[in-house]
């Protein structure tokens, strides 16, 4: 069954661009990976981070500046925001772990902020113009100026990623998450060291959101103050909890259905956009708290479970 | 994305963000039109919410349609003119995502307006990548024409380059010899106290000192009080926006104005409106445009204000001008084509009452006079917006950046 | 005249005054954060949207019905203050007996809700608010004028900080919501009414939230955008000071304020960052913060 689904969400990914745009199908898979590296923080280990953007920004800029300053190749650049938003995840997450719950997040967000101050004073990032006309380059003889080529170079490496979060999920490693998520003192008293393990997730996630930052600089060409904003984590954490907190799909769907809605309201409804957002926000929070996925599973499993019932 | 088609409507609320009108001589179209499906489409693409919206946004959605509108009913052309309008929300991926699919599934001819360096930067490249034409009205960077400059793209309201330095030579030329800096501490404020600092000093001012402070601040009194200790006699606001506005307001609530004065290096009529002459009196500004300067610049305003309650900033009045200078371009090549209707626009002057004598150079950057004003004391203000005394015409020869010193690539071949 | 590390020493003492200027606005905020927190678990979120309401309102009364500084004063975080006392009962009380990061989630999307809302309706260049005459004016100190505004906002504010902690503290209605918050369910049992109490914690913390705002009012341009980032400020200054204690967040906020006005001095560049430096120190040095309880 899920199986199925799997393959035909992969199907529908390799036919999107003859029916729909490119660019924003590529914006909706960096998202996606966003979303889902901090559904691996949110969803498994139980740890709400306010400051995501500080690593998808940051490795955006990191990526844009080697491209266009260095001449480095795309390749090269991505790593490089990746490992450069692991590196700043480690930094993060050791000061934001020695507190729990609400103040976890607070001080994700003002680190974040920290980091934002910086980017707006550092002359590389362009402040306001942004970071802007970073060539595509090639790949292995691909050129990926062509939209449709970097279309599949971004699928294929966001089944990498979905493959690799599915992986450490279902891994010992993710069940020990999944134990400190539900109670981490019986955790502590296993003999488990929990801090460690929580680190270890965070720098995971902020590397794997480091890789959608780089990402999203070689599909427009630019890095800007945007990406690094608190708006931005706020985005990812509106997307991971409509699509279904600690689902393997959720984040993905929670992040098409934000990036498309922002594309869409664009020309419609101007200032009111955050007040849907923060709607949407609301709503989640007090009547469906499993996100669509996790609602929808839900919704399954009765209708399975009544007709179970009802059968004898 | 749809674009959805409505007949003119006449009262254009400016909430409606969802624009777009289909103006034209019906089914009537000549044969011999070369105009791609008889239709030329025109993208505004703005801020509608954000930190710009004052000074673009609605109202510029307002100016374009009553340019369209206006050259409709001066020329008849054997083509339609539709408006399309979005809110890039000040964020370069939805302002280039909405670019691409204007070009690409829209067929929209030209994109225009892109407030915010950031969306008009990006823009100009999706449009040198899809061969259509950019015309930017409501971004100040100078980059625009310098190092990022393109063959289809044309900057025609004002440049950080003009608005800086406009100001820092006319006021120097006023008896403004000393100078002190409140520098908001980005790229865009670093550049703008360093191009002014050069200019000043060439024109035999001199500056004391800088402070930067960092983007965004709220509270700008320490460095004002720096600034007031430097007893310069100038106080040049190198910042923007909301930073500009509480420097402004807390400069006067410290006694430092009327004492020294101040200079806003970048400013619109919309920052002066929400602050209060009480607050801004004296202060030096340049603007490519005033609405009360002459008849023309009065009877255009006053049908904008009819409209949008508030009246023009140089960014929307420029849309006007942009917008129809193009459409003339078209009708005179008859053609949208991207290349003849640039050739066309660079070949002909620009006179209305927006721009006397306009031309547009080989960076992209739309040559005209620039205007410095001062604001006048509240009992010298006898009815609404009457904000200003113009103080000096900026010949466009010294108000923009020189050829000879352009970044550009196009220049230098 | 003598100096510090080249800067004249009065010079240096008018700008530590400034410091506390803001200063007051972080206590005033940081205490109603703290405040709610002790007695609903909640981080609101919101706070700096109801501080950048409590501005809109007194320039709303002054527009609309006439009504003054003072009027303002007084009325605007009554205003506001039920605002959050309906926003209590239709949406926080729901959310009592999950984890209380859904509280901050949704107070989160309260703010983009009231943010969106008023740039909707009065756009981003906001709006001025004088002084009021009797405030107008500076004191000559010789060496810099002080605003006495400014003055009166140091005082005030407080003032007001002080009252609050001498209510909780030594009050019998400050022992039943010390009660409260230690254990609501025996609270209730004795007789207090507990949900009410939660919800007039909630709408006094918004209250001082919307105080805050009236007085910044006259000092920063009233627009919608004023309280997102200062909001984020107030967070460090919570974690540095630590929630625990009602005296920690006024003090920490005032101290932060002055810190702050420092790096104005020295290092301007540093000055918006500053705050959060000192934080990421207290993290490593005393992870609980300075006045912290919890472990």
């Amino acid at each position: 069954m899920r199986r199925l689904g799997m393959a035909l969400a992969l199907g529908a990914a390799l036919l999107a661009p003859a029916v729909l745009y490119p660019v924003l199908l590529m914006k909706v898979l960096c998202f996606a990976i966003f979303a889902s590296a901090f559904n691996l923080l949110l969803g498994y280990t139980g740890l709400l981070s306010f400051g995501h953007a500080a690593f998808f920004g940051g490795a955006a800029y990191v990526a844009g500046f080697t491209i266009r300053e260095l001449a480095w190749s795309p390749l090269a650049a991505v790593a490089a925001g990746t490992v450069l938003a692991g590196v700043l995840g480690w930094i993060v997450g050791r000061l934001a772990i020695r507190r729990q719950g609400i103040y976890f997040a607070m001080i994700t967000l003002a680190l974040a902020q920290l980091l934002y101050f910086i980017c707006i004073e550092l002359p590389q990032t362009g402040g306001e113009d942004g970071l802007q006309g970073v060539p595509r380059g090639t790949l292995a003889g691909l050129d990926l100026s062509n939209d449709l080529t970097l279309y599949y170079v971004i699928l294929t490496v966001s089944v990498l990623v979905f493959v690799l979060i599915h992986r450490t999920i279902h891994s010992p490693f993710g069940q020990v998450l999944k134990a400190i998520r539900e109670n981490e003192a019986r955790a502590v008293s296993l003999g488990y060291d929990v801090d460690r393990y929580k680190l270890l997730a965070f720098v995971l996630s902020a590397s794997l959101s480091g890789l959608a930052g780089a990402l999203k600089v070689l599909v427009f060409k630019f890095a800007t103050l945007t990406d690094v904003h608190w708006h931005m984590s706020g985005d990812v954490v509106l997307m991971t909890i409509l699509g279904g907190i600690g689902t393997v799909s959720g984040p993905m769907v929670g992040a098409s259905l934000i990036v498309t809605l922002e594309d869409q309201l664009a020309d419609k409804v101007g200032a009111l956009v955050t007040v849907i957002m923060g709607g949407i926000f609301v709503l989640c929070v007090l009547l469906f708290r499993r996100g669509i996925v996790g609602e929808a599973s839900a919704f399954w499993q009765r209708l399975l479970g009544n007709r179970n019932s009802s059968g004898i | 994305m749809k674009t959805k088609k409505t007949v003119v409507p006449f009262a254009l609320r400016s909430t409606v963000a969802a624009l777009a009108l289909t103006l034209g001589l019906g089914a009537a179209i000549p044969a011999q039109a070369q105009v791609s499906d008889g239709v030329v489409r025109i993208g505004v693409l703005t801020d509608m919410s954000g930190a710009y919206s004052d000074l673009a946004g609605p109202g510029a959605v307002i100016a374009a349609n009553m340019a369209v509108e206006d050259f409709i009913a001066r020329q008849k052309p054997g083509f339609k003119v539709e408006i399309v309008s979005a809110d890039h929300q000040n964020k370069g991926d939805i302002a280039s995502n909405k670019a691409r699919e204007w070009f690409d599934r829209g067929q929209v001819d030209a994109v225009t307006e892109l407030v915010s360096s950031t969306t008009a930067l990006a823009v100009m490249k999706v449009a040198k990548e899809k061969n259509k034409i950019a015309l930017i009205t409501g971004a100040g960077s100078s980059r625009i024409t310098n190092e990022d400059c393109n063959d289809v793209s044309v900057h025609w309201v004002y440049d950080t380059y003009a608005t800086g330095n406009g100001t820092g030579k006319a006021v120097v030329k006023q008896g403004g010899k000393t100078w002190y800096f409140l520098t908001a501490d980005y790229a865009f404020g670093q550049s703008l106290e360093r191009d002014t600092t050069a200019v000043i000093e060439a024109s035999g001012g001199k500056v004391l000192g800088s402070v930067r402070h960092p983007f965004p601040s709220t509270d700008l009194s320490s460095y004002l009080l720096k600034a007031q200790a430097s007893g310069a006699q100038v106080i040049g606001l190198a910042n923007a926006g909301a930073d500009t506005i509480n420097s402004i307001k807390q400069a006067s609530e410290f006694g430092i104005t009327p004492k020294q004065t101040l200079a806003g290096l970048l400013m619109f009529i919309t920052d002066i409106n929400s602050l209060g002459l009480k607050a801004t009196q004296g202060m030096y500004l340049t603007e490519a445009f005033y609405w009360d300067m002459n008849p023309e610049t009065r009877a255009w305003s006053k049908r904008f204000f009819a409209r949008h309650k508030k009246m023009p900033t140089m960014v929307q009045a420029g849309l006007y001008s942009a917008i129809t200078h193009y459409l003339e371009a078209v009708k005179a090549v008859n053609s949208d084509d991207t290349q003849k209707v640039m050739a066309q626009m660079k070949k002909a002057p620009i006179n209305d009452f927006f721009a006397r004598n306009g031309k547009i150079r080989d960076d992209g950057l739309m040559l005209h006079d620039m205007y410095l004003m001062q604001v006048k004391k509240p009992a010298d203000s006898h009815y609404p917006w009457d904000y200003y005394n113009v103080r000096a015409t900026i010949p466009a020869a010294d108000a923009f950046q020189p050829l000879s010193q352009s970044r550009c690539p196009l220049v230098h071949k | 005249m003598t100096e510090i590390f080249g800067i004249p020493l009065l010079a240096l003492a008018g700008q530590l005054l400034l410091g506390l200027v803001n200063g007051s606005f972080y206590a005033l905020l940081s205490l109603g954060l703290a405040v709610i927190f002790g007695m609903l678990n909640i981080i609101n979120f919101a706070h700096g949207a109801f501080y950048m309401m409590g501005a809109f309102a007194a320039w709303m009364l002054l527009d609309n019905f006439g009504i003054g500084y003072f009027g303002a004063l007084v009325l605007a975080p009554i205003l506001v203050g039920s605002v959050g006392v309906v926003v209590e009962r239709l949406l926080l009380k729901r959310l009592y007996r999950l984890d209380h990061l859904y509280g901050l989630l949704l107070t989160f999307g309260l703010a983009l809700i009231l943010e969106g809302l008023f740039r909707n309706q009065f756009g981003v260049s906001g709006e001025t608010y004088d002084v009021p005459e009797v405030l107008e004016g500076a004191l000559n100190l010789g060496f810099m004028a002080l605003p006495k505004y400014r003055v009166w906002v140091v005082g005030f504010s407080t003032l007001v900080c002080f009252s609050t902690w001498l209510i909780i503290e030594k009050t019998r209605l400050g022992a039943y919501l010390r009660a409260a918050t230690e254990n609501p369910q025996l609270t209730q049992a004795f007789g207090v009414n507990v949900p009410l109490m939660v919800m007039m914690t909630y709408g006094f913390g918004v209250g001082l939230a919307a105080l805050a705002g009236v007085m910044a009012a006259p000092i920063f341009q009233v627009s919608p955008l004023m309280g997102s980032n200062l909001i984020i400020v107030v967070f460090a200054v919570v974690v540095i000071g630590g929630m625990g204690s009602i005296l920690g967040a006024i003090v920490s906020g005032l101290a932060l304020g002055v810190v702050e006005g420092l790096a104005k001095v020295y290092y301007p560049e540093a000055s918006a960052t500053v705050v959060f430096v000192i934080m990421a120190i207290v993290l490593i040095l005393r992870p609980a913060g300075l006045f912290g309880r919890e472990a």
